[in-house]
């Protein structure tokens, strides 16, 4: 009895040596990833660590190492969530719009001009967000300081030049739009149909049927696209060193002349002026980088996987 | 005769549908919208960016409202959630448009046959210059980084798809590519400016640095989309392979990699033209150069996003005869090479995009 039944991997292709050689490189292949990500943090840190302990001018306006990371962390972060703020109300408009609300004809076209907006370069942004949005964008500063000055954030005196960390945010909430638009779309879509329909022949609106079966069903897809659009944005460098010309500071004001520094931006631009200490503190400030949007990404993508494997099941 | 008699209370309390706004409500609300915002906009004398903004407002308050009274809340936020959807459509399409326009007016003025074909070696203040030199070197390191990469990519996809399935340690793998797509870029060229700093010494600059630093970004995106195709590879074909006694690694070879082939062209395209803009991690490693290099392994080269990043940090000064309103020569120039850095994007772009089409794997 038992002799007849087969497993259904009992199917083993033929194998020769060939096949040794080919599965070797390729199994080569993903260890070389596995490498170069380990070669990162090694590297990074060999010429990062000294970075730490250098005389008090590298850190200048500052003094030492941790005051000075730590503002520009701040900035990272603050640019880093203007631009979530602005972009995921949005991202989430669009993704609807295409899963569920447009009609067909407009629909494919639309995701993929949303797609070519996500290849459109960094400089390209950065250019235009400073040299046109800026300008643009002034008068509504000052409207801002006006109107809602009493808010920390809007406190003023408002640039004139426009350039301040809320253009920053602004450019990198465009930027990050698309990547958050085109998982959401994807998990939008997957929703079952019959749990759509059934929502539907229940007599719901069309926006109850999103908020009790599309939602529900893509909540942990949404967290992860926010937070892969947040990794993003934390690690966008040129639109931000572009757009601001800033300092180490902690500063709620983001309508003003004086602008957090991010991580990036500052190693952009104090680069090519940087002695071996500066770079090697540079450097160091690259590993925080590293070391929180690893964390940051790493953390989306085990949500992603964890709930992979419930639906999968 | 017996219909007439009817209580009228019994039908009144049985509606079948309830009461919805005529079909061209909404066409109808936008219209007044445009109109009172639009005379609004005349008589106060403002510019067109409050008058759409006040549009806007006018038809996402005035629309549920409307609806409120006559369908009932649960219609009104829906029409409320409609409106705002459709408006976030019509804004996500606005800074595309706009900065397509910009680049398009800025650069084309700059752009002839000398700013193709010129370097800027010795060029001073106005003179024409050119992105001969940014473009050799950007075609140069993304060629470089995209023949390290894509060996490495395909065969990794390969062992996901074909060897690794399942086991721990391609979920690893699987795992931390995804993690790696999110490496911000500057630090891909901080990692490769610290090996070859360790390497060589402190004053190093290569353009074959850049390509490394490129790589790094461009693995995971040619496994990612490499993966995806070969597993959309039917089994019955790899089934008949091996009936025929043909060996694993000629049926990934022979029958594998060739079905899947215009989809693993489109995915490298698509990993090209997002490294081809990458800005910060060539700033730091690749440096920056007024000459032609041909050379990958010597000396600095330039590309064009860092061409235009120093064009735009440093424009130079506007000549003192010039008419006022003149931009520094430098600006100009980081326009013209934007828009051309913009083409090759798109045109990178739209052949993958077309290829991935013509080559798609069939189904069934």
């Amino acid at each position: 009895m038992t002799t007849t039944e087969r497993e259904p991997e009992a199917v083993s292709p033929p194998t020769s040596s060939g096949d040794k050689i080919f599965a070797g490189l390729s199994k080569g292949a993903g260890l070389t990833i596995l490498a170069a990500l380990a070669a990162v943090f090694v590297f990074l840190a060999v010429e990062g660590v000294p970075g730490v302990n250098q005389e008090a001018t590298t850190y200048a306006p500052l003094d030492a190492f941790f005051p000075y990371v730590a503002r520009l962390l701040y900035g990272t972060v603050f640019a880093a969530i203007i631009a979530l703020i602005i972009a995921v109300p949005f991202a989430l408009g669009i993704a609807l719009f295409i899963s569920h609300y447009a009609p067909r004809a407009i629909a494919t076209p639309m995701a993929f001009v949303i797609d070519l907006l996500a290849a459109v370069p960094s400089v390209v942004f950065g250019l235009w967000g400073a040299r046109t949005l800026a300008g643009s964008l002034a008068p509504a500063l000052g409207w801002l300081e006006d109107n809602l000055g009493f808010l920390p954030f809007f406190q003023g005196p408002a640039s004139v030049t426009g350039r301040t960390v809320l253009t920053a945010g602004l450019v990198l909430a465009i930027m990050i739009l698309p990547i958050i638009t085109a998982i959401c779309r994807e998990i939008f879509k997957q929703t079952p149909r019959l749990h759509e329909e059934a929502a539907l022949a229940l007599g719901a609106t069309r926006w109850e049927m999103i908020r009790y079966a599309v939602f529900p069903y893509a909540r942990s897809g949404i967290v992860s696209a926010v937070m892969l659009g947040l990794g993003r944005a934390l690690g966008e460098t040129m639109a931000v060193a572009m757009v601001l010309s800033a300092t180490p500071v902690f500063t709620l004001n983001m309508i003003s002349n004086t602008n957090p520094a991010t991580i990036a931006s500052n190693i952009a631009s104090s680069f090519a002026e940087a002695t071996p200490a500066k770079l090697s503190a540079l450097i160091a400030t690259g590993l925080v980088l590293f070391a929180f949007t690893f964390a940051v990404n790493f953390a989306a993508r085990a949500v992603v996987a964890r709930s992979e494997r419930k639906f999968a099941r | 005769m017996s219909t007439t008699q009817a209580p009228p209370t019994q039908r009144a309390s049985l509606p079948l549908s309830a009461p919805r706004l005529p079909s061209w409500g909404p066409a109808l609300v936008a219209v007044v919208a445009f109109a009172a915002s639009g005379l609004l906009a005349m008589l106060l004398g403002w510019g067109i960016v409050p008058f759409a903004a006040l549009t806007a407002v006018l038809f996402v308050v005035a629309l549920p409202v409307w609806s409120a009274v006559v369908e009932g809340r649960r219609g009104a936020v829906d029409r409320l959630t409609t409106s705002l959807v459709w408006t976030s459509f019509v804004l996500a399409v606005v800074p595309l448009v706009w900065l397509m326009w910009t680049v398009v007016s800025n650069g084309l003025p700059a752009i002839n046959a000398q700013f193709l074909t010129f370097d800027m070696r010795n060029v001073i203040g106005d003179d024409q210059g050119g992105i001969y030199h940014a473009i050799i070197g950007t075609l140069l390191i993304t060629l470089a980084a995209a023949v390290i990469s894509v060996p490495i990519g395909i065969f990794c996809a390969i062992y996901l798809v074909e060897y690794g399935k399942g086991t721990r340690l391609a979920r690893w793998i699987t795992f931390l590519v995804d993690v790696m797509t999110g490496i911000p870029s500057i630090v891909a060229g901080l990692f490769a400016l610290a090996l070859f700093v360790l390497i060589f010494g402190p004053q190093i600059r290569l353009g074959f640095g850049g390509s490394v630093a490129l790589s790094l970004l461009m693995i995971p995106v040619v496994v990612r989309s490499t993966e995806e195709m070969l597993r959309l590879v039917p089994d019955d074909l790899r089934e008949a392979s091996y009936a025929l006694g043909v060996p694993k690694w000629r049926t990934i070879t022979k029958v594998v990699l060739p079905t899947s082939l215009g989809g693993i062209i489109t995915g490298v395209m698509l990993a090209v033209a997002r490294v081809i803009g990458e800005t910060a991690p060539l700033l730091v490693i690749a440096g920056r150069t007024d000459s032609v290099n041909f050379n990958l392994f010597s000396e600095r080269m330039t590309t064009l996003p860092v061409y235009i990043y120093y064009s735009f940090t440093q424009p130079g000064t506007v000549p003192f005869d010039a008419p006022p309103g003149t931009e520094a020569p430098g600006i100009e120039r980081a326009w013209g090479a934007a828009l051309v850095l913009i083409v090759i994007v798109m045109a990178l772009n739209l052949i993958a995009r077309l290829l991935g089409r013509i080559f798609a794997v069939k189904k069934g």
